[in-house]
């Protein structure tokens, strides 16, 4: 049993609030990642998870235990560092043991220890080299070898993948993702990549200001973004937020989109509860479509947005057409050769995925 | 036609270009070897000297070769030369030096180490008030603690003591191997501690383990600075010591300033080579170290 459960977690640094009660719980085996732009606090919550800063307020939970006055030795933990912080003195067998001869392991059994993670990610032949010869790549497998032998309850990774070119960087993504398969240990990793994080994780922890905005599982918060913040930080290129209003005609909503000196968008069927419905009936919402829900379609079908298409930008499998919504900038990602720039288009939207926020809260409306 | 003329060209540039470039060269190698023949005039003089006898001196020029060499001037200076009133040559005080420089270079390195240490990866509030206060130290003058530091010496009962020496030169000298290691440890990512806090290392053990192998540059620097500092002091050394506990730079003095009948220049330029020789070998053991070390950290990986 390795859960994380942090309850009600605050730091400050003076009157600085860095990170303002957070609440994160996830069980064995989960792969959590704490996402957000650089200053939201997630490397923060790491360290102090890792119990590398003082905990300010509320508590910290490993397998069920306290540990807010824990040091990191005594937590069970292992932790891949950003700039790997190999020990540059040492070659990379005494790096990987080092843990194991403080913690008084027997020769043979640090040996055999090593051996296996070693094994496990393919650098058996590297074990007698400093960090100084190897490669990028190289010293973040020796990095997370060195916290494999560890056999923690709970790894933590701050942004390992960030210092790679991007190449490797996809090679190691996979890697650490077979690597939790393989293991099943519970991780903690941090990053400011969305696609890291909606690729790895079982459980992502979108962060901003020292608060969570939102956790879920990726496809939820990829789906159904908690607010506008969210739905613009995950997903490339980010969701279109476009003001609209929402009308209600027995029982079905739909969404409406002024153009300035055209006939207005209408969005009809869009999913709404009763509830939110009889709240927002006639009034000023943001329409939250993202790129792919974009279609080429015909000009008869009910919902169809005809559009002057400005740039074309091709990415080889699809092309990224931007053209002018309801007075804002909005990408759609179409099949290539479907649209030319500065020529008109007809596009369809799938409606089941439109998601409305609240213009003034900007929080999702479910 | 063109192209004939256009191949032509760099091959009757080329000549002149290459005069050119040795004219230029003849410029910058001409004015280094005469600055590096004036800098280098005292050794001489002192080394020629040195290996003269007395009645060639007092009839010759300073600067000439010797028309007989001998050794005697050194072996004067080294066990016979009168300091003082007693006849016992540059040896026990040579001997005095060392008991002076290599604990106080020991010591003020070993403190400067975990000074920096603890400014870099094990901060406290006010750490940076403390290291100014440190680097402060660096530009006080030596005469302003003169007579505070007798006093203190006084009360510890050091005064007049070799240990009382040692005691001044590693107050003195943390100031500056303080700000030795500190710069250098300041690019060593905190990460690394980090890791090794992880790993369930120690204050010490990070600091053994880790810290240290990565700083033999800086080591070697703070070792030559120190070494080269307290070697060559004399007024901690003519304050705070009196007559068979002085180092070897009051003894030259009082060799050089203290003579009866002719003044022996062979002997002076003698003991001054022996009081200079251990500087001048640090350098050249160690002073490929001392350019890396100055310059480590400078670059970050």
């Amino acid at each position: 049993m390795s859960t994380l459960e942090i309850d009600r977690v605050r730091k400050t640094y003076g009157n600085l609030e860095v990170l303002k009660e957070v609440s994160i719980s996830i069980g064995t085996g989960d792969f959590l990642v704490l996402l957000g732009p650089s200053g939201c606090g997630k490397s923060t919550l790491l360290n102090m998870i890792a119990g590398l800063e003082n905990i300010s307020g509320g508590e910290v939970r490993i397998a069920g235990k306290i540990v807010n006055e824990l040091s990191p030795k005594d937590r069970d933990i292992a932790m891949v560092f950003q700039s790997y912080a190999l020990y540059p003195t040492m070659t990379v067998r005494q790096n990987i043991e080092f843990g194991m001869k403080i913690r008084g392991v027997p020769p043979a059994q640090r040996d055999k220890a090593v051996r296996a993670a070693a094994d496990l990610l393919q650098i058996i032949h590297l074990l007698d080299r400093k960090p100084s010869q190897l490669s990028g790549g190289q010293r973040q497998r020796v990095a997370m070898g060195r916290a494999i032998v560890r056999e923690p309850k709970l790894f933590l990774f701050d942004e390992p993948l960030s210092n790679l070119d991007a190449k490797l960087r996809v090679d190691m993504r996979t890697e650490i993702k077979r690597l939790h398969a393989r293991l099943g240990t519970t991780i903690v990793y941090v990053t400011h990549d969305q696609i890291e994080a909606m690729t790895l994780a079982t459980r992502v922890a979108v962060m901003k200001g020292g608060v969570v905005q939102q956790l879920d599982d990726p496809q939820t918060v990829y789906d159904r973004p908690a607010n506008v913040y969210v739905a613009k930080f995950v997903g490339s290129p980010s969701m279109n937020i476009i003001p609209g209003k929402i009308e209600v005609e027995g029982g079905s909503a739909t969404a409406v989109i002024d153009m300035a000196n055209r006939q207005a968008v209408r969005i009809p069927g869009i999913h709404l509860s009763s509830q939110a419905a009889s709240k927002y009936a006639g009034r000023k919402v943001l329409i939250g479509i993202r790129p792919e829900m974009f279609s080429v379609g015909n000009g008869q079908a009910q919902g169809a947005i005809s559009i002057e298409v400005d740039v074309v930008e091709p990415t080889g499998a699809d092309t990224l057409a931007v053209f002018q919504l309801g007075g804002v900038e909005v990408t759609a990602r179409l099949p290539p050769k479907q649209v030319n720039a500065r020529a008109s288009a007809t596009l369809a939207v799938d409606r089941s995925k439109v998601v409305l926020f609240d213009p003034d809260s900007e929080e999702l409306i479910n | 036609m063109a192209n004939a003329l256009a191949q032509h060209k760099p091959i009757d540039e080329a000549l002149p270009r290459k005069t050119r470039i040795r004219f230029g060269r003849l410029l910058i190698y001409g004015p280094l070897c005469a600055m590096a023949a004036l800098y280098l005039m005292p050794l001489w003089v002192m080394v020629v000297t040195s290996l003269k006898p007395l009645d060639e001196i007092y009839s010759g020029s300073f600067i000439g070769l010797p028309q007989t060499i001998t050794l005697d001037a050194w072996r004067a200076a080294w066990s016979e030369a009168c300091i003082g009133t007693e006849c016992t040559g540059l040896k026990p005080y040579f001997a005095n030096s060392l008991l002076m420089v290599i604990p106080a270079v020991v010591l003020s390195t070993g403190i400067g180490a975990i000074n920096g240490y603890i400014l870099t990866k094990w901060r406290f509030p006010g750490a940076n008030l403390v290291f100014g206060l440190l680097l402060f130290g660096c530009f006080l003058p030596y005469q302003a603690i003169l007579i505070p530091m007798a006093r203190t010496l006084g009360l510890l009962g050091l005064a007049g003591s070799i240990p009382g020496l040692v005691f001044v030169h590693v107050a003195y000298g943390i100031c500056f191997t303080t700000l030795f290691f500190r710069n250098f440890f300041v690019s060593l990512p905190d990460e690394l501690t980090k890791a090794a806090m992880v790993d369930g290392a120690g204050f010490f053990r990070i600091f053994w383990s880790v810290i240290l192998p990565t700083s033999i540059p800086i080591i070697v620097v703070s070792c030559i600075w120190q070494f080269t500092q307290i070697w060559n002091d004399f007024l901690f050394g003519v304050s705070f010591t009196s007559g068979g506990n002085s180092p070897m730079t009051v003894a030259l003095n009082n060799i050089v300033n203290v003579t009866t009948g002719r003044k022996q220049y062979n002997v002076d330029m003698a003991a001054a080579m022996i009081a200079a020789i251990p500087t001048l070998l640090v350098y050249i053991v160690a002073g490929r170290y001392f350019v890396r070390g100055l310059t480590a950290g400078a670059v970050k990986g």
